[in-house]
């Protein structure tokens, strides 16, 4: 497959990337200070990693259903408006939706959350919803004309052909939403963000580093385990990955 | 059986259906033709609830539809459809398995009727029970779409346009293939198509609709024989009675037990058997039977000696299983105005002329 060949040419180029990059900054003494926050980088990836976890478990938990529940019949009418409305929201941007977050639910973690989990649950929403439409409606057709219940069709025939669709809308999702968690250190709800920031002020590349470096990774783990979700969770025959 | 009495359908101001009567005798095969937007398609997914009707009633084997659970209707009525609509997530054997599984059939008892099936369709179970639908070409689909609908042995299946979507010639091998599973099986198939021709080849009834009316309901040889108006003529095309000379085999058009000659009779027994029935020429058998050459008479009046040295070779022959519109374009092909019939093994059967032709389809017609 081109896209996979090219997928491995990016992660090759990435890895050595980061490989020059490693040995470059130990020449200039750079790493060993970014190696002094060890401690600091430690506990504040597990709070980067709790708050992702909850807003992202918190948005799928929701838009997986309601991207269900918008493309049944019966709320065909109101499916429409909603993803307007769902468009509408990712054009705020999310510093924005931070301090929104804020001025209504305080400092700390929770508004955090909530600014994260509505900036995750658009593209789950909308991925869920367009999965779900892609369904041929012949094959609907099929199920229904054999006697299936409007359950059975939609976990045997609509969700299995969609899941492929719903989880790229996960993995884009989650994969935002980590890379933006920094952001709620703004609000006192920590994270790499923390030592991003501060290294930012103090002028500390050091710092800077420590944070930016493992946010990245973060990113890119969790990219690379939804993406083997993708690979061996979705059934073969509607799996373009295989 | 399916019985239809005064079924109709609205949707909002149009009326898609209109009171429309037929009754589908068990074990026929009965094709629902007519332009697109005639209404039977809505006449057909109203036999399964797909579609209510708004007023009337349908009976499938005795019982009404309306008094029957949606769901448990569609599970004993087969159903394909054009799109194939086989299930891209799950296995040849488990698409075929889908109604079974429905019915709470024991695992082992469904994939092995899912294997039978294949068999039925010369799909090999070995190689395809375990291919997921897009490793198949569309002809192999389009069979495992029709097994999947004889899954759990329903009495009656309903077709819409189930070959249309595959090339004219896979489309000719696999209604060859249905009919002969069909002749085996004897449901009671409701079939939808637009093509005259797939409805000639097979149908036992035909039923032309015009804006949700049935128009006309008979077997395909009435209705190319005598359309009931002009629209019905038109939409059987012009070429209507050639189209009967696929209805007709060979066999029941020949003359049967023709008289023959042998390699070692004379010339002059052959010219005084032609004599005798009046003919022009006659066909010389093997010693068992088999059709050789024809010997005739112009050519050997004056001839001396034995058959086998004045026989020419036959202008072809057709087989007695074969329709009249084979024979027609065996005679076209070679010029003649008659053929020799001979049976699979190539024996000698009859023989059947152009005259003879005219002469049935004018017989057939006339009985309407």
């Amino acid at each position: 497959m081109r896209a996979g060949g090219l997928g491995g040419l990016a992660r090759f180029a990435f890895v050595a990337g980061v490989f020059a990059l490693g040995a470059w900054l130990q020449a200039r003494g750079t790493l060993p200070s970014i190696l002094q926050h060890r401690g600091d980088v430690i506990y504040l990836a597990r709070q980067h990693l709790v708050l992702a976890a909850m807003s992202g478990a918190m948005a799928i938990a929701v838009g997986v259903p309601l991207g269900i529940l918008l493309t049944r019949e019966r709320y065909a009418a109101i499916a429409g408006i909603v993803t307007q409305i769902v468009n509408l929201g990712t054009t705020i941007p999310t510093l924005a939706l931070i301090a929104l977050a804020m001025s209504v639910l305080g400092i700390g973690a929770p508004p955090a959350v909530f600014a994260l989990f509505v900036l995750t649950l658009l593209p789950i929403l909308l991925n869920t919803v367009a999965g779900l439409n892609a369904v041929p409606p012949p094959l609907v057709d099929a199920a229904r004309g054999m006697g299936m219940t409007p359950g059975q069709i939609l976990r045997r025939v609509e969700l299995p052909n969609a899941v492929f669709v719903i989880l790229a809308g996960i993995r884009t999702a989650l994969a935002i939403n980590i890379g933006t968690v920094p952001l709620a250190f703004l609000i006192g709800a920590g994270g790499l963000g923390e030592l991003i920031f501060t290294g930012i002020d103090l002028m500390e590349p050091g710092m800077l580093l420590a944070g930016a470096i493992p946010t990245a990774l973060l990113a890119v783990a969790v990219d690379f385990l939804i993406g083997q979700i993708q690979f061996w969770f979705v059934p073969r025959g509607v799996n373009p990955l295989r | 059986m399916i019985r239809l009495e005064q079924v109709s359908k609205q949707f909002g101001p149009v009326t898609a259906v209109d009171r429309v009567d037929m009754v589908v005798p068990a074990g026929a095969v009965c094709v629902l033709l007519g332009p697109s937007g005639c209404g039977k398609t809505t006449t057909m997914r109203m036999i399964n609830r797909l579609i209510e009707p708004t007023s009337g009633r349908i009976l499938v084997d005795g019982r009404d539809t309306a008094t029957v659970d949606q769901v448990s209707l569609r599970r004993s009525i087969g159903y394909v459809i054009q799109q194939i609509g086989l299930f891209p997530n799950m296995t040849v054997e488990d698409n075929i398995c889908v109604v079974p599984d429905l019915l709470g059939w024991p695992r082992a008892k469904a994939r092995k009727r899912a294997a039978e099936l294949l068999e039925l369709v010369n799909l090999d179970p070995g190689i395809f029970l375990k291919r997921y639908p897009k490793e198949l070409s569309g002809g192999q689909a389009q069979r495992v779409g029709v097994v999947r609908a004889l899954a759990a042995d329903p009495p009656v299946l309903l077709m819409d346009e189930p070959f249309g979507a595959i090339d004219p010639i896979n489309r000719e091998v696999i209604q060859d293939e249905f009919m002969k599973l069909q002749a085996e099986l004897r449901k009671t198939v409701v079939f939808v198509s637009h093509d005259i021709d797939e409805a000639v080849k097979m149908a036992t009834r035909i039923a032309i609709f015009r804006d949700g009316r049935l128009i006309q309901y008979d077997t395909p040889d009435r209705l190319l024989a005598h359309p009931i108006d002009a629209f019905v003529a038109e939409f059987v095309g012009s070429d209507r009675t050639l189209k009967r000379l696929r209805l007709i085999r060979v066999a029941e058009a020949m003359m049967a037990d023709p008289p023959r000659v042998t390699a070692e009779e004379t010339v002059e027994t052959a010219v005084g058997r032609m004599q005798d029935h009046g003919h022009v020429a006659i066909v010389m058998v093997g010693p068992r039977g088999r059709a050789r050459g024809v010997v005739r008479l112009d050519a050997v009046r004056e001839a001396r000696g034995l058959v086998g040295e004045h026989q020419e070779p036959l202008p072809g022959v057709v087989n007695v299983k074969d329709d009249l519109r084979a024979a027609v374009s065996q005679m076209f092909t070679h010029g003649v105005t008659w053929l020799a019939c001979v049976d699979d093994e190539g024996f000698y059967r009859g023989y059947i002329t152009q005259t003879g032709i005219t002469r049935m389809l004018g017989a057939t017609a006339g009985e309407g």
